[in-house]
């Protein structure tokens, strides 16, 4: 294995030669974790809200006064046609209406069901998935502080709760899922090149005549960008807590041990990708499509899995980026534990198991 | 005054305070095949370019198919033909596809191409490969197609840029052949080329090192001008004498 | 002693035979130099040599040993420099040879000596900082062959390393080549250049994965049947034409003069005959030697 340490050395040379290569490499992943954290902010404000209050109690206008509030909500016309609320949606004037029926301030006193209304522009899909979630919190708020509502005001329909992140913060949601992405980055897209780059340029060929194997190229050439993952992963998670104040409540050394366990899949995938692709090209665009994107897409990071379809649903079971995230942010937000962890840990750990028996398997670097 | 191909007059090239070109002269007649030969890293890529319009020269002064390559460089490339030993074929289409692609490219629609292409195709003998994807092919047919594209516009001049490199003696001696009927029709070939033998197949040579052009002539005097016994020879005395780069 | 031994060698891909049943043996201290067209297999052949492709049936031993089975004792004895450019063209002369000696396990004071002795050889001491893909193509390949003889092989395998490479620097680069055979190397090199086969100590024409010929250039050469004319006259269209006239002999420009080739059953005095009837009865003729590259156009035209 002594031959390992000269390919390793070789690598780095390679990295460091290319300064505007690392520069990206490192710069990259912080300049994503600023342009998340504030100018793409998944934080949607001023939805314009019209109120259809028909209850007209001051527990009614209470309620509303708290969603004009909040910051979310921007006050809109009322529909002049109260027979017709969509009247609004559809000209475009409001994103969302909320209909108070008459006997809600009843309702908080007695135990009678009673349901609130909420209209949603569904054309705006981010925007009524925030009205939605937004909505909910308030109205579950407004039903905790109230004086007088009490365990009676059970009969108002409220079917959600958002736990964890009750400011709805998305750096919270967002800064786990982006050192998924970003450890993937690195460590597939990076290795799946530069072993294409020897395979493309003719060097495989030599350095394959020497007395080393496939096993030690491919080591060699992998173990610098476990360091460089790991760097960007630090760089990444340091940017999120001090800057953007997302909490680190579990154990650093448990998401140290998770992220590593992922940069391995990452880096199984990228060898997979690597003894398919003959060219730097097709391996940037493979490792694209098939490592980078479902981490974005199909690992919970922007889409609710939940909501996607069957099909879609069971991909994302084979998306490593989809049990990280799980991992990280419960690690991070939750301060869990592998003991609720464990059935995430697992998975991840078969994953990543499956895809190294893979890449090792289709090893052996084929020439021509 | 005499119709020259190429006249370039002290043309030089400087990359900072390197000159890859310094201060060359040349005149070339139409119906030549001028071998343009040196040492790799000697200039010749960069002369190239120049007289193709690709590059502007730092001084110096000459025309190309009478056009003058500071100022009109413009006109010089729709006028000439250019085939590089990097073939400029795209290795998924067929050749036709290939040869209808940068026909269309030169202006040369409809009928006209149609034409054009069934003589080039009759003219250099590509009827047994012409429709097949061009990667697939051995290099001496690729070569035989990127030579019908450069000259599908009937240009007077064409630069060859190590047109048979890696070529077989076969391959290579029909594609002699081929340059010989152009020049005999009156076109100007301009090669480069690393191979002795072949440079003797030219009307006159010339060798450039280190951005100036050493000698120029026909071969066969200047190997007797120097009492050696063949081309190779007299290339390797002529560069050793003057040392070498890297 | 045949240090390479290639026996009955097949390698198919997806149905198209590469190598058809190759023979070769290579001795000690002898350069072999293998010519082909494009596609003959040349490329196929040599990596199944080096261990980097399976083939399909035959064997090659090195040493005695096959590659089959005895890769990893194989391995330091070989040196082998493929076709394209094979070094980092962002690491300079001296990262990349010491990278190749670190791989071969060559350091201390034998790689200094090593490095000493093949700089010298190639001349790239003045360039030993310069990164490899700013050297000039001559001197690229004097690295790459340097990177490969690190490890001092004694079989080396070289595919077309002079491809593109100008006459001094592929006189440098044979120089480096025959002192390696002085000391006992054995040598397999493809190369398009007739010019560098005939400085080969045996020659093997390869055409469609099989052997076409082989022996020494003089032997070779005697393989031709027919003769070669040298008609010392600027080969004008209209003479061209009239010379194509004349039944049974083919003539070629060659630059200045033409080429006449007849078969080997018509004389020179018949020649003369035939050239007289079409009016050129006054002109210089002389019979020339053929050459490899005429006996290989004339063994491919066979086939």
């Amino acid at each position: 294995m002594g031959n390992v340490r000269f390919i390793i050395l070789k690598e780095i040379r390679h990295i460091l030669r290319d300064p505007r290569s690392l520069f990206i490499a490192i710069l990259m992943p912080i300049m994503m974790t600023f342009l998340y954290g504030y100018a793409i902010n998944l934080d949607i404000k001023n939805i314009r809200l019209a109120v259809l209050d028909y209850d007209q109690t001051s527990a009614s206008r209470e309620l509303v006064g708290r969603f004009y509030h909040s910051g979310y909500f921007a006050a809109s016309l009322a529909p002049a046609d109260m027979a017709d609320p969509e009247a609004v949606l559809k000209r475009g004037d409001a994103h969302a209406v909320m209909i108070i029926r008459g006997g809600f301030a009843e309702a908080l006193r007695g135990a009678a069901p009673y349901q609130l209304g909420l209209l949603l522009d569904g054309a705006d899909a981010n925007m009524s998935a925030a009205a939605a979630s937004y909505s909910n919190v308030i109205i579950q708020r407004y039903l905790g502080e109230s004086p007088g509502v009490g365990a009676a005001g059970r009969g108002v329909a409220l079917s959600q709760r958002v736990l964890y992140n009750p400011d709805l913060k998305s750096s919270h949601f967002l800064v786990p899922g982006l050192i998924a992405i970003i450890l993937m980055m690195i460590s597939a897209l990076l290795t799946s090149v530069t072993i294409a780059r020897e395979k493309e340029t003719g060097t495989m060929e030599q350095l394959l005549t020497a007395p080393v194997g496939p096993f030690q190229v491919i080591l060699g050439k992998v173990i610098p960008y476990v360091g460089l993952a790991l760097l960007d992963g630090v760089l990444v998670l340091s940017v999120g807590v001090l800057h953007f104040g997302v909490p680190l409540i579990g154990s650093s050394l448990l998401l140290l041990f998770f992220g590593l366990i992922y940069i391995i899949a990452a880096l199984s995938l990228g060898v997979l990708i690597s003894t398919l692709a003959r060219t730097q090209q097709v391996a940037m665009m493979a490792a694209l499509v098939a490592t980078v994107l479902p981490s974005v897409m199909l690992s919970g990071f922007i889409f609710e899995i939940r909501n996607m379809p069957a099909l879609l649903r069971f991909i994302t079971m084979l998306v490593p980026a989809r049990y990280f995230l799980l991992i990280m942010r419960g690690v991070m937000l939750k301060g869990s534990g592998l003991a609720v962890l464990w059935p995430q840990a697992a998975a991840l750990v078969a994953l990543t198991t499956l895809l190294l028996v893979a890449a090792v398997k289709r090893f052996r670097i084929r020439i021509g | 005054m005499m119709d020259y191909a190429v006249v370039i007059d002290g043309l030089s090239k400087k990359f900072g305070a390197f000159a890859a070109v310094d201060g060359i002269s040349l005149k070339v007649e139409y119906g030549e095949i001028f071998g343009f030969l040196g040492a790799n890293g000697a200039g010749k890529t960069t002369a190239i370019r120049m007289l193709c319009g690709l590059l502007q020269p730092t001084s110096g002064t000459g025309t190309v198919n009478g056009f003058d390559i500071n100022r009109e460089y413009e006109k010089i490339k729709p006028s000439i033909g250019y085939m590089s030993q990097k073939f400029s074929l795209y290795g998924d289409l067929t050749g036709r596809e290939n040869l209808q692609f940068y026909g269309t490219v030169y202006g040369l629609r409809g009928g006209r191409l149609k034409g054009r292409i069934a003589e080039l195709v009759d003219g250099l003998s590509l009827d047994e490969f012409i429709d097949r994807p061009t990667g697939a092919l051995p290099v001496g047919w690729r070569q035989r197609i990127a030579l019908a594209a450069a000259i599908l516009h009937r240009p007077r001049i064409v630069f060859l840029d190590e047109p048979t490199g890696g070529v077989d003696p076969v391959f290579r001696r029909r594609f002699w052949e081929i340059l010989y009927r152009l020049a005999d029709d009156g076109t100007n070939l301009f090669v480069t080329t690393h191979y002795m033998d072949e440079a003797e197949f030219c009307s006159r040579i010339s060798i450039m090192h280190r951005g100036k052009i050493v000698v120029v002539g026909r071969p066969r005097e200047l190997v007797a001008s120097r009492g050696l016994r063949n081309l190779q020879e007299t290339f390797i005395s002529l560069i050793s004498e003057q040392g070498t780069d890297g | 002693m045949s240090v390479l031994e290639v026996t009955r060698l097949f390698k198919r891909y997806h149905g198209l035979t590469a190598v058809d049943g190759f023979s070769m043996a290579v001795e000690a201290g002898r350069i072999v130099a293998v010519a082909g067209p494009d596609g003959a297999g040349k490329t196929s052949l040599f990596r199944a040599a080096c261990g980097l492709i399976d083939f399909d049936s035959g064997d090659v031993t090195v040493g005695g040993i096959s590659v089959k089975t005895g890769m990893g004792r194989i391995k330091p004895l070989m040196g082998y420099m493929p076709q394209s450019f094979s070094l980092y063209p962002d690491l300079s002369v001296e990262e990349n040879l010491r990278f190749y000696a670190g791989l071969f396990g060559v350091s201390g004071d034998v790689f200094a000596s090593r490095r000493e002795r093949l700089y010298r050889f190639s001349g790239l001491e003045p360039f030993v900082k310069r990164r490899a893909g700013n050297l000039s193509g001559g001197m690229k390949q004097k690295l790459a062959l340097s990177c490969a003889l690190i490890h001092q092989p004694s079989v080396l395998i070289l595919d077309e390393p002079t491809t593109g490479v100008d006459p001094l620097s592929r006189q440098q680069f044979w120089d480096i080549l025959m002192s390696l055979r002085r000391d006992g190397a054995a040598v397999i090199v493809a190369t398009p250049y007739m010019d560098e086969v005939a400085l080969a100590d045996r020659v093997v024409f390869m055409h469609a994965g099989k052997k076409l010929a082989e022996g020494t250039p003089d032997e070779l050469r005697r393989l031709y049947s027919g003769g070669i004319y040298r008609l010392a006259l600027e080969p004008t269209a209209e003479r061209m034409a009239l010379l194509s006239g004349i039944e049974g002999v083919a003539p070629y420009r060659f630059g200045a003069d033409v080429h006449i080739y007849v078969p080997p059953d018509m004389s020179g005095g018949e020649l003369a005959a035939r050239l007289a009837d079409s009016g050129f009865g006054d002109a210089p003729v002389e019979r020339i030697e053929a050459g490899l590259e005429d006996v290989f156009i004339q063994l491919m035209s066979g086939q």
